[in-house]
């Protein structure tokens, strides 16, 4: 409470990251995957992070999506020091405030497409009927509404993805993370994709996208590229 | 509640997912819920029957018998109970409410041409409500019988058949030891009555023949000889068997040593013992809960194998979800949502098992019998041999077995669900949403 940067993040950031390391121990051998990145993302910010593989972009997004602690640093989300929280109330924030996208979709295979939409509900406690009418929404608004009764494996890629965005906003979170989202598509799709995080992202919410193609980062307003394990450049578009 | 309500409508979904698979562990604690119940319904089947043929020597009652000492301690005078100890009993034992004594003697009776060898039971009124002998025809031997000394007697169901086939004894005089006897009743047929361990003999009643035992005393006496090839023997006894009715139950085992002992007094030789029903009901009660013990322990060893494959299934599952943990928990599952989950299928597995086995288990009496008749139609020379307790026995639902088999088998999914569930939560997620 008495932290200022707390009172100040609450008041102009959506997140910060300070200074924030990751070491892995693999085979007996530390593997220093994050070395000191520090970044705000003002709300509403729309963020591609590249960097070739190994560069820690995944790492990153892990701690940014509250899947993992920090080694060292800080990471504030809306003034909680989210890299001090439990394993529980990691998930509670994950739960939550935070949507996530992924390349490979991972829908549940067994559940048709609304039922996947509603997962998140589970652990946000929301299963309200409203919470439940909502998700009719999102599925009418990715447009899906006419193929709420199919599993994924009937669905296209493309489609399966509109799933899984729809999934991620069925709590309403302001932050959205998506790790190579088109990674598994192809351009047309990716267009599609690409336009639904757009109308996100100027519905006010916070998108951070991993990529490797610049066609896709080009959509994005501002791009951060990695190379071990440090920020290499960050640069706003528009 | 309905978080629990969601969790095992979610459970139930996923088992479905591998219908012989879910099947298949259900079946394994189906077999140790239907065995539980079915052991302890045999058991208590077993033991009721036991508990039966006892109780029907009456709880209250102390039966003295004579016993025949082997032949060469045996002095001239005879041996045996004796109408000395029937009084001394009943005059020096206060606990002692009634006393029925008998006398027991091998006889031909006869009836114009037809005749046959049977029991000739010297007793008193009081006979046919100890032994439960139901009247059938005619009267039972009464007081005036037995004070005036009548030639009076009651044939058993069987003994009438064999000497008045066409029925309507009563009235008629058949001849016992060269004299007559009016018979004056017929009893109902009676199952014979087991024998209880080596402390009584199992007794037919069905070639009984009732005469009062004032009469046998003085027609028939104490002394009956018995010739066969080479062998000449002579058998003085007066009184066969006494069963003394004592006044409360709590008395019984008291008076039992009591006559013990004044019995003792009077005899040097071996020649009475003393059986006491209740003490039997104890040591039946003992031999059935070890019976009991053992046969839960039978059960028990398959109900830990269905949880072990509960357990198998469960790890089997976990590893082949362990990206879908992976997804769930990236979607904001605690590990405690991923424990209930996986706690929950296995709970879901066992208590299906446990109704189901709880159907079987209630269904074990038509079964057993269905059972039965099968193997009495291929087997029969087997079934033959076995004792008539195994051929006869009708398994008994143990009431409470019914909640302790479903609490178990409750309790086995959870035990058995908990380290597969644990293991499951102890995933980390990144690790998890790799997998695959």
């Amino acid at each position: 409470m008495a932290d200022p940067l707390t009172m100040l993040g609450q008041a102009d950031f959506s997140a910060r990251v300070q200074d924030m390391h990751k070491d892995y121990v693999l085979g007996g051998e530390t593997v220093r995957a994050l070395r000191g990145v520090t970044f705000d993302v003002p709300t509403g910010d729309y963020i591609s992070i590249m960097g070739s593989s190994g560069s820690g972009k995944s790492t990153l997004l892990n701690l940014l999506g509250c899947l993992d602690r920090p080694t060292s640093g800080r990471f504030l989300l809306g003034g909680d020091d989210v890299s001090r929280f439990s394993d529980d109330e990691l998930a509670e924030i994950r739960a939550k405030r935070i949507g996530f996208v992924f390349q490979s979709y991972n829908l549940l295979p067994a559940l048709s497409v609304l039922e996947n939409i509603e997962v998140p509900l589970y652990y946000s406690g929301r299963r309200t009927p409203r919470a439940r009418r909502q998700c009719l929404e999102l599925a009418e608004k990715v447009g899906l509404g006419d193929r709420l009764d199919h599993r994924p494996a009937q669905l296209s890629g493309g489609q399966q993805q509109r799933v899984a965005i729809a999934r991620s906003l069925v709590n309403d979170p302001r932050f959205i993370l998506a790790d190579e989202p088109t990674g598994n598509l192809d351009s047309t799709t990716t267009c599609e994709i690409l336009e639904l995080l757009g109308g996100l992202s100027s519905e006010g919410r916070t998108i951070i996208l991993v990529t490797h193609e610049h066609d896709v980062a080009e959509q994005t307003q501002r791009t951060i590229v990695l190379r071990d394990g440090k920020i290499l450049s960050d640069e706003r578009r528009r | 509640m309905t978080t629990w309500l969601r969790t095992i409508q979610l459970s139930v979904k996923n088992l479905l997912l591998h219908p012989l698979r879910s099947a298949l562990t259900v079946l394994g604690i189906l077999i140790g819920v239907a065995s539980v119940i079915w052991l302890l319904a045999i058991g208590e089947g077993i033991g009721q029957k036991a508990q039966e043929q006892i109780a029907s020597l009456g709880a209250q009652n102390i039966i003295v018998r004579t016993i025949k000492p082997s032949s060469d301690e045996v002095a001239d005078g005879g041996y045996g109970l004796t109408r000395n100890d029937y009084v001394c009993l009943v005059a020096t034992v206060p606990t002692i409410d009634e006393a029925f004594p008998i006398r027991v003697l091998s006889q031909e009776f006869r009836f114009k041409t037809r005749h046959f060898e049977g029991r000739l039971v010297g007793c008193t009124p009081g006979y046919a409500e100890v032994t439960a002998l139901k009247q059938d025809q005619g009267r039972f031997i009464t007081d005036a019988d037995l004070d005036g000394e009548r030639n009076y007697c009651v044939l058993a169901a069987e003994s009438a058949v064999k000497l008045f086939p066409g029925g309507d004894a009563v009235g008629k005089k058949i001849m016992i030891d060269k004299e007559f006897y009016v018979v004056v009743g017929v009893m109902v047929s009676r199952a014979p009555s087991a024998g209880i361990g080596g402390s009584l003999a199992a007794e037919d009643y069905s070639r009984d023949v009732y005469v009062p035992i004032t009469t046998l005393w003085r027609r028939i006496g104490d002394m009956t000889i018995v010739t066969k090839p080479g062998q000449f023997q002579r058998d003085i006894q007066e009184i066969s068997q006494i069963t003394l009715r004592v006044d409360q139950p709590s008395h019984v085992l008291q008076t039992a040593d009591i006559i013990r002992n004044t019995l003792a007094q009077s005899h040097t030789l071996a020649d009475f013992g003393v059986t006491v029903p209740l003490e039997l009901i104890e040591q039946a009660n003992t031999t059935r809960l070890m019976f009991i013990l053992f046969l839960g322990m039978i059960a028990a060893v398959s109900l830990v194998v269905g949880g072990i494959g509960i357990m198998n299934i469960m790890l089997a599952t976990v590893t082949e979800r362990t990206h879908e943990i992976g997804i769930r928990r990236a979607l904001g599952a605690k590990r405690g949502d991923i424990t209930r989950q996986f706690l929950a299928e296995s709970t879901v597995l066992s208590v299906a098992g446990g109704m189901l086995g709880i159907l079987c288990g209630l269904a074990c009496r038509p079964l057993s019998a269905l059972i039965r008749s099968a193997l009495e139609r291929w087997f029969p020379v087997h079934m033959e041999s076995l004792p008539d307790l195994i051929r006869t026995v009708q398994p008994v639902v143990v009431n409470w077995s019914i909640p302790l088999a479903f609490t178990i088998s409750i309790l086995v999914g959870i035990f058995f669900g908990v380290y597969p569930a644990l293991r499951a939560a102890s995933l980390d997620p990144i690790e998890a949403l790799r997998h695959e």
